[in-house]
């Protein structure tokens, strides 16, 4: 059991934002396995996704522990309805194109590796470790994605203005990686989580000199258009998602492999 | 009979990886530990990576050779601290793999999150030999290959495509 100073649906809570983010993320870009601009580039995504998978499943026993009520990592991941979802909306976006996928994981991927670098510190031994496996492979997600970003950024006038058309519409929903509410709040005050506002600086010295060196332009509109996300409010979006990955099991409950 | 810690490791030591046959679990270095409590025999294994899906199949494989030998009273753990790292990866399996057509991990280029923009910027890249002919005139293809702990690469002499163990 963990043990820490937090009320236990807190807890839950918050654990349930990290394993959805990398649920829904990893779910998203398992969609481009057989659809890649180039087969290498198929089996990267694919890869990615598999990590992010991998990632949920650690986050999700680990809430199931915590919640106590005896649901496991899959009735979490496949039981539950999109309101009880707490991923943030950058996540849960259609894939776009290319650019626009890659440009989505870049800019989760920054917020990703600094949330998980302070989460190795975290008081408690299950969280330090868990963000400790996951801290390594987001490490190499973060150097591949950025490094795409400056390739297509700085490259042909038609890649530089998708990514730039990418970085436009997704801007507006960054803000809620950062937008703090009362269970964010909770964990800080427990010296669990860092401060997402340290965290924002973090991610916007290294996301802004990316963009710097990619030729993108950072957009003059607010980044907190779009919330809600953490608190179970999403877009149209990730109904459809879920109908999808949780078919299966709704059709056939209790179906194995 | 009792049976030694040793043998158990003996025994794990022929359970190939299921992707990579040519080297086995306990090379790849993620049998953690092998104790006896009490009747009760107990085996840590760590993942290579959190959605290797081989993780599952070599969990079967190591109850399987357990079994096989006779060994009924076993619990497996699921370790995840310390994460699994290729310096855990032994030198003889370094050459298996080098001989079966995979470059090993060169130990200390583990990615760190900023290894891209640094490797533009100083506009080095990190050089990996060909396991076929030995030339170090090689290019990255791909950041990941047929499994997550690889890289797809190809050697500029010799014209073979090979797949490099990335450092972890």
């Amino acid at each position: 059991m963990v043990a820490v100073d937090v009320d236990r649906q807190t807890l839950f809570d918050w654990l349930l934002r990290l394993a959805d983010n990398a649920l829904i993320l990893g779910h998203r870009t398992s969609e481009w396995c057989g659809h890649g601009p180039a087969l290498e580039e198929d089996i990267a995504l694919a890869n990615t996704a598999l990590d992010l998978i991998g990632h949920c499943q650690m986050w999700y026993t680990l809430a199931a522990e915590v919640e106590g009520k005896g649901r496991t990592a899959d009735d979490l991941a496949y039981l539950r309805d999109a309101m009880q979802f707490r991923n943030v909306k950058l996540v849960e976006l259609p894939n776009g194109d290319i650019g626009q996928t890659i440009m989505r994981e870049f800019l989760f991927d920054a917020f990703h590796f600094e949330l998980l670098t302070a989460l190795t510190n975290a008081p408690d031994p299950k969280i330090a470790e868990i963000a400790a496996k996951a801290l390594k492979e987001v490490a190499y997600q973060v150097d591949r994605s950025s490094d795409l970003v400056v390739r297509l950024g700085d490259g042909t006038e038609e890649s530089h203005a998708r990514m730039q058309a990418a970085l436009d519409y997704l801007w507006p929903y960054t803000g809620e990686m950062f937008a703090a509410d009362a269970v964010d709040d909770a964990l800080a005050d427990a010296g669990i989580a860092p401060r997402l506002s340290d965290l924002q600086q973090k991610w916007e010295a290294f996301v802004l000199d990316t963009l710097d060196e990619a030729t993108l332009t950072r957009p003059d509109r607010r980044p907190d258009v779009h919330k809600g996300g953490k608190q179970g409010s999403h877009t149209e979006h990730l109904g459809y998602l879920l109908a999808e990955m949780q078919f299966l099991q709704r059709a056939y409950p209790g179906a194995e492999w | 009979m009792v049976t030694t810690t040793q043998e158990v490791w003996d025994w794990l030591s022929e359970v190939p990886d299921p992707e990579i046959p040519v080297v086995s679990v306990t090379e790849l270095g993620i049998i953690r530990d092998v104790v006896w409590d009490g009747d009760t025999l107990k085996v840590a294994i760590t993942p290579t990576y959190s959605g290797c899906p081989a993780t599952n199949v070599i969990d079967l494989m190591v109850q399987e050779k357990l079994l096989e030998k006779g060994v009924q009273n076993f619990t497996l753990e699921r370790r995840l601290s310390p994460p699994w790292t290729t310096d855990w990866i032994t030198n003889a399996a370094r050459d298996k793999l080098r001989d079966y057509g995979i470059a090993p991990p060169v130990d200390g280029t583990a990615s760190d999150g900023r290894m891209g923009r640094a490797a533009r910027l100083a506009g080095s890249n990190l050089t990996i030999a060909c396991p076929r002919c030995g030339s170090s005139h090689t290019d990255k293809v791909s950041q990941f290959g047929s499994t997550p702990c690889k890289a797809a690469y190809v050697c500029r002499d010799c014209l073979e495509p090979f797949d490099y163990f990335k450092c972890h």
